[in-house]
C-alpha cells in the first residue's frame, strides 16, 4: 500500500549544524496490517512517520501510496491526502484546550464541510466506541491520560482515514492503559484498519497485534521482523 | 455552494469556542476596541449632526446681511440708507435690524439683545422681553417674572419676561433676549432711523450675487455678507472644532489602537501550538486563515456595532456630554438642546474601513506567518 524507496531527510541543509535523520529508507508498508517502527530515540522513527503521513517531504527519494508518488506534491494535495487517507494520534496527544472531548474529535472534519449533524453522530459513536460516552462533554485537560488518548484515537478516526498513524502511543500510558490501548488496537486491526506506529516499549512491540516490527537505528533500517 | 455554507458555520462554531475560551483576553479587547470606535463615532456623528442642524436654522435666515464698515470696523447704518437700497432691482424685501450685546455681571456671561423682525412670529410688547433657554435657566426665569439690567448709560430697566424661546432653537437662541424697538432704543440710547445692519430678501437666489456688486457700488462703506458666506463660516468653524477634539483625542487614540493591535497581533505559544495541530489534522493554512479571519471579524464587527450604537446614543440620547463644552454654542452659556438624528453612510463607511479593516489585517498577518509553518512541527511536541 505505502512503498518508499531511498528516502533521505536532512535538517538544516547547507548550514553549519545540518544533520541527516534519515539516511536511505526502503520499505513496503502492507494494506490491513500493524507495523510498528522500532528503535532508540534519534532512530529517525517519527521523521519517517511525518513523511509517510504527508506531513513533511523527504529531501531526496520517493513515497509511493497506491502506486501514487506523493513525496513532490505541493502542500495543497498532501494536506487533502493527509486528511482523507490518514488519522494521526500524537505522542503528546496534542487535543486542544479548553474545548469538550467532542468538538476535538470533530474539528478534523470542519474544513470538509460535511453535515454538522451527521458529524456529530459520528463524532459521538467513535467516543461511545472508546467508552467515553460519559465523558463527551468534558474539556480534554479535565480527562485522564488514558481518557485522552482514546480522545485523540477517535479524533484520527472521525474522517474515516484507511491508515492510523500512532507516534509513540504508550510513552505516557502505564502498563494497564498501554493493554487498553492494544486492546482498541486489536479492534482497529480487526476492522481491517492499516495502522503504522512507532514504539520502543516492548509491551507494544511484543504484543501478538503487531504484524511486522522495522528495527531501525541512525536513521536506518537495521532489521525486519 | 451547500459545503461552503456548513464549512464556513463550522468555522464560525469553533470561532466562537475559541473565542470563549480566552474570555479575558477577548472581552478586553472588545471592550477597547468598542471604545475607539465610540469616541470616533461621537465625534462623527455629533458634528455632523451640528452642522445639518446650523444649516437648517440658517435656511431661514436673509439672503443678505449689509453692514456698514468705519476704518475697518462694523458701525452704525445712518438714516436714508434703507432708502437708497429701495431702488436696487431685485431686493423683494428690506429691514433695518437692532442688535447689541450686553455683559451681565450676574452670571458673567455676554446676552445679546435684539428686536424681532416685524413679520416675525415672536412679537414683543414694550416693557416686556422673550429670552433664550439657557438664560431663562441659569438664572431661574419663567413668564411673568421681572428682571432689570442696568444699561451703559448707568439707568436700571425693568422688564417683564413674557415667554421663553422654545428649545429647539436653542443651538442659536442659549443667550438672547427679544424686546420691542422702543424699549431697545431706549437701553442702548440709540437715536431713530440708526440701524445696526440692514437685511434683504431677495427673489431670485441665482441674482444674489448680482445684488451684491450692485451694493457695493451704491453704498461703498458697507459690506455685503451672503446667506451662503455664513453657512460656509458656519461650516468651517465645525470642522475647525472637530479637528481640536480628534486632535486631543488623538493621543488616546493611538494609545488604545496600539494596545488593541498589539493585542490582536500577538500570538501566544499555546495559539501557535494549535494552529500546528489543526494543520497536523488535516487543515489546510488556508482554513486557517479564515478561521482566525471570523475571528476577528466577530471581534471587531461587534465592537464597531457596540461602539456606533453607543455613540448615537451618546450624541442623540444624552446630549454628548462627553465633549460638549468643546463642540457646542458660542458664548459663555452653553446650550443645552438634543440634536435630530443624522446618520451619514458616507461617514459610517469611512469609520468601518478606519477600523474593522486594519484589525482585520493585524489579526491576519501573524496568523499567516505561523499558518505556513510545516505541520510535522507538532509531532516533535
Amino acid at each position: 500500500m505505502i512503498e518508499v524507496s531511498e528516502v533521505r531527510k536532512a535538517f538544516n541543509q547547507g548550514r553549519h549544524n545540518e544533520y541527516w535523520a534519515l539516511k536511505g529508507i526502503s520499505l513496503t508498508i502492507e494494506a490491513k496490517k500493524v507495523t510498528a517502527l522500532c528503535g532508540p530515540s534519534g532512530s529517525g522513527k517519527t521523521t519517517l512517520l511525518t513523511i509517510i503521513g504527508c506531513l513533511a517531504r523527504p529531501t531526496s527519494g520517493r513515497v509511493r501510496l497506491k502506486e501514487r508518488d506523493i513525496s513532490g506534491l505541493p502542500e495543497r494535495f498532501l494536506t487533502d491526502i493527509r486528511r482523507s487517507t490518514f488519522g494521526f494520534v500524537f505522542q503528546q496527544f496534542n487535543l486542544i484546550k479548553g474545548l469538550s472531548a467532542l468538538d476535538n474529535v470533530m474539528l478534523p472534519a470542519y474544513p470538509l464541510g460535511g453535515d454538522w449533524r451527521a458529524l456529530r453522530a459520528r463524532a459521538e459513536s467513535l467516543l461511545d466506541s472508546l467508552g467515553l460516552a460519559h465523558r463527551r462533554e468534558a474539556r480534554v485537560e479535565w480527562l485522564s491520560g488514558g481518557e485522552q488518548q482514546r480522545v485523540a484515537i477517535a479524533r484520527a478516526l472521525v474522517n474515516d482515514p484507511e491508515v492510523l498513524i500512532a507516534d509513540e502511543p504508550t510513552a505516557n500510558l502505564d502498563t494497564a492503559l498501554s493493554k487498553e490501548f492494544l486492546a482498541i488496537l486489536e479492534a482497529l486491526a480487526e476492522q481491517g484498519r492499516t495502522v503504522l506506529l512507532t514504539s520502543h516499549d516492548p509491551l507494544v512491540v511484543e504484543a501478538a497485534v503487531i504484524d511486522s516490527v522495522i528495527d531501525m537505528r541512525d536513521g536506518q533500517i537495521v532489521g525486519i521482523r | 455552494m451547500k459545503t461552503w455554507i456548513e464549512k464556513q458555520k463550522a468555522l464560525i462554531d469553533f470561532t466562537l469556542a475559541s473565542l470563549a475560551r480566552r474570555k479575558i483576553k477577548n472581552l478586553g479587547l472588545l471592550l477597547v476596541y468598542t471604545l475607539i470606535v465610540f469616541l470616533l463615532a461621537s465625534v462623527m456623528l455629533f458634528t455632523h449632526a451640528l452642522r445639518k442642524e446650523a444649516g437648517k436654522v440658517l435656511e431661514n435666515s436673509p439672503e443678505v446681511i449689509v453692514q456698514r464698515l468705519v476704518a475697518g470696523r462694523h458701525d452704525l447704518i445712518p438714516p436714508g440708507y434703507l432708502e437708497k437700497i429701495g431702488r436696487i432691482r431685485g431686493v423683494q424685501k428690506k429691514e433695518g435690524r437692532l442688535w447689541g450685546y450686553y455683559y451681565d455681571g450676574v452670571l458673567k456671561a455676554n446676552y445679546t439683545f435684539m428686536v424681532p423682525q416685524p413679520d416675525a412670529l415672536m412679537a414683543v410688547e414694550s416693557g416686556k422681553i422673550a429670552v433664550g433657554a439657557t438664560m431663562a435657566r441659569m438664572r431661574g426665569l419663567v413668564p411673568g417674572n421681572t428682571i432689570s439690567f442696568r444699561s451703559y448709560s448707568g439707568k436700571l430697566f425693568s422688564f417683564e419676561v413674557s415667554s421663553v424661546l422654545p428649545n429647539k432653537s436653542e443651538l442659536v437662541s442659549a443667550d438672547l433676549v427679544l424686546l420691542s424697538e422702543a424699549d431697545f432704543r431706549a437701553f442702548f440710547e440709540l437715536p431713530p432711523g440708526y440701524y445696526n445692519d440692514i437685511v434683504l430678501s431677495v427673489a431670485n437666489p441665482l441674482e444674489v450675487r448680482n445684488i451684491a456688486t450692485k451694493l457695493s457700488t451704491l453704498l461703498p462703506d458697507s459690506r455685503p455678507i451672503l446667506r451662503e458666506e455664513v453657512l460656509r463660516t458656519y461650516e468651517s468653524i465645525f470642522n475647525w472644532r472637530e479637528g481640536i477634539v480628534l486632535v486631543l483625542l488623538s493621543g488616546a487614540i493611538l494609545a488604545f489602537a496600539i494596545f488593541a493591535w498589539e493585542k490582536a497581533s500577538g500570538l501566544s505559544a499555546e495559539e501557535k501550538r494549535e494552529i500546528g495541530i489543526l494543520k497536523a489534522i488535516g487543515w489546510e493554512t488556508g482554513d486557517v486563515i479564515k478561521m482566525k479571519f471570523w475571528e476577528g471579524a466577530l471581534v471587531s464587527l461587534a465592537a464597531f456595532l457596540l461602539g456606533y450604537i453607543a455613540a448615537y446614543l451618546h450624541v442623540f440620547r444624552f446630549s454628548s456630554w462627553l465633549f460638549e463644552p468643546v463642540l457646542k454654542g458660542w458664548a459663555v452659556l452653553y446650550p443645552r438642546f438634543e440634536l435630530t438624528p443624522e446618520v451619514d453612510g458616507f461617514q459610517v463607511a469611512t469609520l468601518f474601513l478606519f477600523t474593522v479593516f486594519p484589525y482585520a489585517v493585524a489579526t491576519i498577518v501573524p496568523i499567516w506567518r505561523a499558518a505556513i509553518t510545516d505541520p510535522d512541527a507538532v509531532m516533535r511536541g
